[in-house]
């Protein structure tokens, strides 16, 4: 599947919409794919299961602060030269790039690498949503190791690491990181075929871009974009949806503690929803309670959208006075086994409640 | 005694204060001269007032002119667009997003330089001056006369532009050069948009300036004179000639501060609500409130700092379906004297709706009399609560708020609105943008990351309103008069020393002679 530039705006919207709150805007990254649009490359989607089992895959992502990027934009070699570097250690060529992350501006990067090298990119990730972290993957929870990985910046520095673990591996390359500036582009988790077949949680881009699409059409046949978005879901691995809040936003409160934004939002209930709803913010919705009793929690999605516009509001641009409608997301089961939720369950955000499915909840 | 003028696309309009009174209000239409139209209306105003002209200690102006250049894209200078960051930033050179007719007319000469900063300080890579020095010889060959500068993270350290622009100005002496620190904030793409667009109004913001002189000279009036900018504050005519893009949406922002001063309110929702949209922005201690996100001009992605207005489709020319229940967002417009019921049109309006209810006297009410009143009863509650719905939107707490009703079309308002604690309908709200013009104050703002590692939030802030409160001054504000109106702090998450933005604005009254 060849990408357009209409494909691009669904997909932002979209990549807004799975990265609950964080993610970083696309906006640098989709002008970046759109260059290459007008240049006459193409950005080509692969299915994972017209990989071959054999086939070499590097995902490609940005890591750092998505503040830090909208300042300073990237060579735009970045990336690719991480994924040649890694190329070179590894002694072979990548058949395919894939992104790690599909909320936000990780959704973009790899389509850069791919339109730039000639690469298909893989209709994958290995996040099904955005995280904070790099040890937060599918890939590594199913044991896929994110090392050796290759850390690289615009001057053309670039550190080849090889962490013990995953999480080792994210706590040097976060180090390495600061030291370029803040934000760096990485090659990680490189992986065969079978392994993307094995642990990627799959068409999550094109999710991205049938989510933007169906909020799209529908607001211009003026129909409810959130009752479409509920049809659409149980027609994709994200088989369950339900809005669980629609309210005014009454209070934002936010603090930075341990590199993360920390943050709350309270919801007064409009429209049927009574009560008040505290959502928890760390970097992305973590957890929504109504009057203290759990109405969603992470890795399931928190997002909170605009009522009017269904636009996701990312946690930046949360504020006073905002009506908006929090829609909650069933992820795949890929995400939800005991030992995802090791690695990005509710314990792994300091939060006390254990893991509820979505559609178990009332 | 002080003098503010509104100079917009149609009318140029002109109100005289003493202190906080209203002395005299007129109208005129705006020539193409701009001077002749700024002549007439000051002539008028001084007459109907009976002032003499020695008497004004300070003329204000707010116009709109440079924004309409950039929309019509007309009268603008090829730009010269120099950015300094490479190896970084290379991969969306500049005026990437741009429409391509507004890039055509600014010729696409665009430059990238290695230098620019890390967010701590640190240079991404020493300025490259020889390339300064090769592009000045291109500029003077190209003819080009006006240029841009814009440095990665020059919000935090300003260094890099300047003596970019020291070689150029050293080079071509007569080269406006326009520094991306002095007009936006941290967002690379949106600040350099800014500044090229600043740089292609070089020539403009000199004839228009110009001619703002040449007519307080022919009235014999020697008092000093200022021109709004986008937040509602004051720039110095020499400002302006160098940094017009700061005037861009100075409107709303008149607009709001004089229906303030008219209802005699600081802590205020203002509806405008004219005959197609309302548009709804809320004062905080005087000024309006500015938007967080990115801006469109001219189809060029800004960050300007402008007001926050919320535009809702309800406004006199409204279209009124399903039996009320449902209001706009599509509107008659300037057509309603032909199209609504009460002027013998076949489209029902808002404006039909309040005759029918016997609020207004407007055409002929015998037009609208077989309207059932369930469907007025319907229509009026839709558009309380429309109106109720968009002031509470843009509230920031939970508190009632006074509302400030202007515009023509606030005839459509006749409840009180739960979400207002009073409904307030100034005298001379026609002319509420010369009167914000003339009672604008002067500002300083800082906007930059500072790390908080090793020092205290307390220092940290207090210094960032040191230098804020030093910037209003150095702007011209009493510095007796200077206080902080907004402080906003937005932690950065991934990276050290718990960096955190800040933004800090100061005003304060302009020293009088």
């Amino acid at each position: 599947m060849k990408l357009t530039s209409e494909d691009l705006a669904d997909l932002a919207v979209g990549a807004a919409f799975l990265g609950t709150g964080g993610g970083g805007n696309p906006y640098v990254g989709r002008l970046m794919v759109e260059r290459c649009l007008d240049e006459g490359l193409t950005v080509e989607l692969i299915d994972p299961s017209a990989l071959a089992d054999d086939a070499l895959v590097i995902p490609t992502a940005m890591m750092g602060a998505p503040t830090v990027l909208v300042e300073k934009l990237p060579s735009g070699e970045e990336a690719i030269d991480s994924l040649r570097l890694l190329e070179r250690y590894l002694g072979r060529r990548a058949d395919a790039t894939m992104p790690i992350e599909i909320g936000g501006i990780n959704s973009t990067i790899p389509l850069v690498v791919g339109a730039r090298l000639g690469l298909p990119i893989v209709d994958a990730d290995g996040m099904g949503r955005a995280f904070p972290e790099l040890q937060m993957e599918t890939f590594g929870v199913y044991g896929v190791s994110g090392s050796p990985m290759v850390v690289t910046d615009e001057y053309g520095d670039s550190t080849l690491l090889n962490g013990a673990d995953n999480k080792q591996m994210e706590w040097l390359s976060r180090m390495v990181a600061i030291r370029m500036g803040g934000c760096a582009y990485i090659a990680e988790y490189s992986m065969s075929g079978a392994d993307v077949k094995r642990t990627a949680v799959p068409n999550t881009l094109t999710l991205a871009m049938r989510i933007g699409r169906c909020l799209r059409t529908a607001k211009a046949r003026h129909e409810s974009p959130f009752e479409a978005l509920l049809r659409l879901l149980p027609q994709t691995l994200y088989n369950y949806g339900r809005i669980i809040f629609t309210g005014k936003i009454v209070d934002v409160a936010r603090e930075t503690r341990n590199g993360f934004s920390l943050g709350r939002a309270r919801i007064d209930g409009l429209a049927g929803f009574a009560g008040t709803m505290e959502i928890e913010i760390q970097n992305e919705n973590l957890i929504a309670r109504v009057d203290g009793k759990v109405k969603a929690i992470v890795p399931d999605l928190i997002c909170i959208m605009d009522s009017e516009s269904a636009e996701p509001i990312t946690t930046e641009s949360l504020r006073y006075g905002q009506r908006v409608t929090v829609v909650a997301v069933a992820v795949p089961q890929i995400m939800r086994t005991p030992e995802a939720l090791d690695v990005f369950g509710p314990r792994c955000f300091g939060l006390s409640e254990p893991f509820t499915p979505i559609e178990t909840m009332v | 005694m002080r003098i503010g003028i509104d100079v917009g696309g149609t009318n140029t309009d002109a109100a005289l204060m003493d202190g906080m009174t209203v002395r005299g209000a007129c109208k005129t239409p705006t020539t193409a001269d701009v001077s002749s139209g700024i002549t007439a209306v000051l002539k008028e105003v001084l007459r109907i007032t009976g002032v003499a002209a020695s008497e004004i200690q300070a003329v204000m102006i707010g116009t709109t002119h440079f924004t309409n250049a950039v929309v019509e894209r007309k009268r603008l200078l090829e730009v010269a667009a120099i950015r300094l960051g490479l190896p970084a930033t290379k991969a969306l050179p500049p005026m990437t997003d741009w429409p391509d007719d507004l890039a055509g007319v600014l010729g696409r000469h665009t430059f990238m330089v290695h230098g620019g900063h890390e967010f701590d300080g640190r240079e991404i890579a020493p300025l490259d001056e020889k390339e300064i020095l090769r592009i000045a010889g291109e500029i003077r060959a190209r003819g080009l006369r006006t240029a841009a500068v814009t440095s990665v993270f020059s919000p935090v350290t300003p260094v890099m532009e300047q003596r970019a622009a020291e070689i150029l100005k050293n080079e071509i002496p007569d080269l406006a050069v326009s520094l991306s620190h002095e007009i936006g904030r941290v967002g690379f793409l949106e600040r350099e948009n800014a500044s090229i667009m600043n740089a292609c109004l070089a020539d403009l913001s000199t004839k228009v300036v110009g001619s703002f002189r040449n007519a307080l000279k022919e009235l014999a009036i020697e008092a000093p004179f200022f021109i709004s900018q986008n937040d509602g504050t004051l720039m110095t005519p020499d400002y302006v000639e160098r940094y017009p893009v700061l005037t861009f949406a100075s409107g709303p922002t008149n607009s709001m501060r004089g229906a303030a001063m008219l209802a005699g309110r600081k802590e205020a929702m203002v509806v405008d609500i004219g005959g197609t949209t309302s548009d709804v922005g809320m004062l905080m201690q005087g000024f309006p409130r500015e938007s967080a996100v990115a801006v469109d001009i001219g189809g060029v992605r800004t960050n300007f700092r402008m007001p926050d207005v919320l535009a809702v489709g309800l406004g006199g020319g409204s279209i009124v379906r399903d039996d009320g229940a449902r209001i706009g967002p599509d509107s008659v417009g300037y057509e309603i004297t032909s199209k609504a019921l009460v002027f013998g049109g076949d489209t029902l309006t808002t404006t039909d709706i309040v005759v029918a209810a016997g609020l207004e006297e407007i055409g002929d009410r015998s037009r609208v009399a077989h309207i059932p009143a369930k469907t007025i009863e319907t229509a009026l509650d839709t558009i309380h609560r429309m109106v109720d719905e968009a002031v509470d939107r843009m509230k920031t707490s939970a508190e009632p708020l006074p509302v400030i009703l202007v515009g023509g079309g606030s005839i459509l308002v006749s409840r009180p609105l739960p979400s207002a604690s009073e409904v307030i309908r100034p005298e001379n709200a026609s002319v509420a943008n010369a009167i914000g013009a003339a009672i604008a104050q002067v500002g300083g703002e800082v906007d930059r990351i500072f790390s908080l590692e090793g020092t205290s939030r307390d220092i940290v802030l207090g210094g960032a309103k040191a230098e804020a409160s030093e910037r209003a001054a150095k702007a011209g504000a009493d510095p007796a008069t200077v206080k902080i109106v907004d402080v906003e702090e937005v932690p950065l998450s991934y990276l050290p020393g718990n960096a955190t933005r800040i933004r800090v604005k100061a005003v304060g009254d302009l020293v009088m002679a």
